[in-house]
């Protein structure tokens, strides 16, 4: 079937060229491939046509020629509105990333605590992370975001009735004020004590694992190296004279000026997506758990350990195997998802480059190639990461 | 081998997409105008209670319907919000942009449009609750500040408050009805937008008195029609549109007393608009002679439209201002019809 044969044709040493399978196959490869070429270069060609009946151009020059003429109300690095398009993109592209990583991390918090919940023997509490799976997980992502939205504008009072924790953190509708820390130069010397403290406790760390593996004997060396570490690290806090003041939100005028605030559209944004993320991830997490053969669980168990040291150590590392891949995909599907951002007004990457540049400079091609390019580049980083995270857990068979 | 085909494809389908028709064709041969208007601004381009869009701009959509087929209900409407307006008008989904749309230099050269005229002279003001006690812009140092993203009134922001030496925090809105809700809530201090648009939105609020419309205008927003750059013909027909409706309150022509007066009247120019007398250059826009009277008589003269969605009888209650007729002091100046 394999090999053409003199014998199956009734030829002598010859095969019609479509008998034979290796040239099917390579036949249908080409086709394909000139098809796919095909139509990619059909689709520019028209693209391109249609730009030159329109007289329109083609550049990128826009990006760093022109000013971008709006204000951000997010900015992670200075930023004002006669920087080019290309700052405000760039101001946009952090604020996706802060959304991102922000959601990627409560989802994951979220979804894994829910998971193991999930399987809980108490039925009350199974009940419960069973509602909020399915709650989370068929509720479009938009109408959550626009509630959570709503929720936070519509309950919490004006700034000027914001309400206040310790004088220090205050909470209104127009966003969560917390004070700053505001570093002086004697800081630096307390970041070296602190680093100084987090390399000893690896060591003893490593020197404790050692020890039990050697002779038996657990000593909690990280623990005592911990509270080593954090009281130098104290110690030379006070030695350097507390060089950190808190910069304390105040209502001046019309809104609290000092601090860090977290507008709402931040907080809306992040927490909607952590919440409809964490459904998949706890459905992700509860897969991979019981994909651990039940005999793990009942060896360890004989062997007197609790049930908290055979999930720790036995039955998640297994589990994550099979939950990786998966959790790959719902951090990219946060990541996109929070494109969303336009819909309440907090300005990411899509409401900044492919939103306010695109309606005023008129370039939708370029911004909008821009833009898919940018989130390609950063769903691949992602999966790169998770991909050798992955790697490293890999049942290595003989 | 790619790279080298490329030029081939394009220069193919450049040839074969050709030269478009241009738009006086294309909407004649498919019997209604596609005309672009607003998500919804009250006065301007709103539903009414049988789900028809009905508005000040609207009705300028409809006025070129009527010249060209002689019946003002012969558009299809699609809904723009600032974002896709352009987009829409430039790749041909919409012939005529009637959105309260600002007359720019950027996008006049920029974008490749052409404003076929200004159906409403506006300016940028700004809307506080008056519980606030502001009394003028220039006390709104550190306020939060609802605006519409991808308009002219965020650049005008931008600029004034930096000029003034005062900050703003921006809360980023996409329509006109988003904003109501989010600056209700008290997200934002002030709303900003043309002097029109917020009169119409605190028409639209339960307690339009305890609101109030600052005393600075910040900017000139002259609202007009606009269409695709180049194709002139289509320009001139909408353009000598808005300038028959402007010219009709001037003679004092009205929907009712339309057909009468071009039936009667001896005034050489009004005989010459209501197709009495020829009009030079009418059949070279493919423009049938009654064309004028069909678009009074569909729609009313400028004067009529403005009461009918604007005036002081309805919920957005503006002044004439700078919209009144040149003799009343006004902006409104129709080129003569000669």
């Amino acid at each position: 079937m394999t090999a053409p044969s003199a014998l199956s044709s009734g030829h002598a040493g010859t095969v019609r060229p479509w008998r034979n399978e290796n040239v099917r196959t390579v036949a249908v490869q080409i086709g394909v491939v000139l098809a796919v070429f095909g139509i990619v270069a059909w689709a520019i060609g028209n693209v391109a046509a249609n730009f030159a009946a329109l007289d329109k151009t083609f550049s990128f020059r826009f990006l760093w020629e022109l000013p971008a003429g709006y204000d951000i109300n997010q900015r992670l690095i200075s930023y004002t509105n006669q920087d080019s398009h290309l700052r405000a993109a760039l101001v946009g592209l952090l604020n996706t990333g802060l959304v991102a990583l922000v959601g990627i991390f409560l989802a994951t918090v979220l979804g894994f605590a829910v998971g193991i919940l999930r399987l809980s023997h108490n039925w009350l509490v199974s009940r419960i992370a069973y509602v909020y799976v399915e709650f989370t997980r068929n509720t479009p992502v938009l109408l959550l975001i626009l509630l959570w939205h709503g929720i936070i504008i519509n309950t919490l009072p004006h700034p000027r009735q914001a309400l206040s924790f310790g004088g220090s953190v205050f909470l209104s509708n127009r966003g969560f004020y917390v004070p700053s820390p505001v570093i002086e130069p004697g800081f630096w010397w307390v970041v070296v004590v602190f680093c100084a403290g987090l390399l000893g406790v690896a060591l003893l760390y490593r020197h404790g694992r050692r020890q039990m593996a050697a002779t038996g004997i657990r000593k909690p060396y990280a623990l005592y190296g911990t509270g080593l570490a954090i009281a130098a690290t104290v110690l030379a806090f006070y030695a350097a004279g507390a060089p950190v003041t808190l910069d304390r939100p105040a209502l001046r005028g019309f809104n609290y000026q000092g601090g860090v605030t977290l507008i709402p559209e931040f907080v809306a944004l992040t927490w909607a997506l952590a919440f409809y993320t964490s459904g998949f991830i706890a459905e992700n997490v509860r897969s991979g758990i019981i994909s651990v053969d039940r005999g793990q669980t009942d060896a360890a168990r004989a062997l007197g350990l609790t049930a908290n040291r055979t999930m720790k150590l036995v039955i998640l590392p297994q589990a994550m195997r099979v939950i990786v891949p998966p959790l790959t995909s719902s951090y990219l599907d946060l990541m996109k998802n929070s494109s969303l951002a336009i819909a309440i007004g907090y300005m990411d990457l899509v409401a900044t480059l492919g939103g306010i540049t695109l309606t005023q400079t008129g370039r939708e091609m370029e911004t909008m190639l821009l833009v898919m390019a940018i989130y390609l580049a950063i769903s691949l980083s992602i999966s790169w990461g998770m991909n050798i995270y992955n790697r490293r857990q890999r049942l290595v068979e003989r | 081998m790619i790279r080298r085909l490329l030029p081939l494809a394009v220069a193919a389908f450049m040839t074969a997409g050709g030269a478009h028709a241009d738009t006086l064709d294309t909407v004649r041969e498919r019997g209604h105008l596609n005309c672009g208007i607003n998500t919804g601004l009250v006065g301007f381009a709103a539903p009414d209670d049988k789900g028809v869009w009905r508005g000040f701009d609207v009705d300028l959509c409809r006025a070129v319907a009527a010249a060209l087929f002689g019946d003002p209900d012969k558009v299809k409407y699609s809904n723009l919000t600032g974002k896709t307006r352009f987009t829409a008008l430039r790749s041909r989904e919409i012939d005529l942009l009637s959105r309260n749309t600002t007359w720019t230099f950027s996008r006049d050269a920029d974008l490749q449009l052409t404003f076929a005229g200004v159906n409403y002279y506006d300016g940028q003001g700004f809307m506080v609750p008056k519980s606030l006690g502001v009394k003028s812009a220039k006390d709104l140092n550190g306020a939060s500040v609802c605006i519409q993203t991808g308009t002219t009134t965020e650049l005008n922001l931008a600029d004034y408050f930096r000029v003034n030496g005062m900050t703003y925090k921006a809360v980023p809105i996409e329509t006109q009805t988003e904003a109501l809700p989010i600056y209700l809530a008290g997200r934002c201090d002030v709303y900003t937008t043309d002097a029109s648009g917020l009169a119409a939105t605190r028409a639209a609020t339960k307690d339009p008195k305890a609101h109030e419309i600052l005393p600075e205008i910040i900017s000139k927003e002259p609202l007009g029609p606009v269409v695709r750059q180049g194709d002139d013909k289509w320009a001139d027909i909408v353009r000598w549109t808005l300038n028959a409706l402007i010219a009709a309150e001037e003679f004092g022509i009205t929907a009712a007393n339309v057909k009468t007066i071009a039936a009667t009247t001896q005034n050489p120019e009004i005989r010459r608009l209501l197709g009495a007398d020829e009009l030079q250059g009418r059949a070279a826009l493919g423009l049938e002679p009654g064309w004028a009277v069909d678009v009074i008589s569909g729609v009313g003269n400028y004067g009529e439209i403005f009461e009918r969605y604007l005036g002081k009888d309805t919920p957005v209650g503006l002044a004439r201002g700078l919209n009144a007729q040149w003799k009343d002091g006004g902006l409104m100046y129709a080129a003569p019809f000669r």
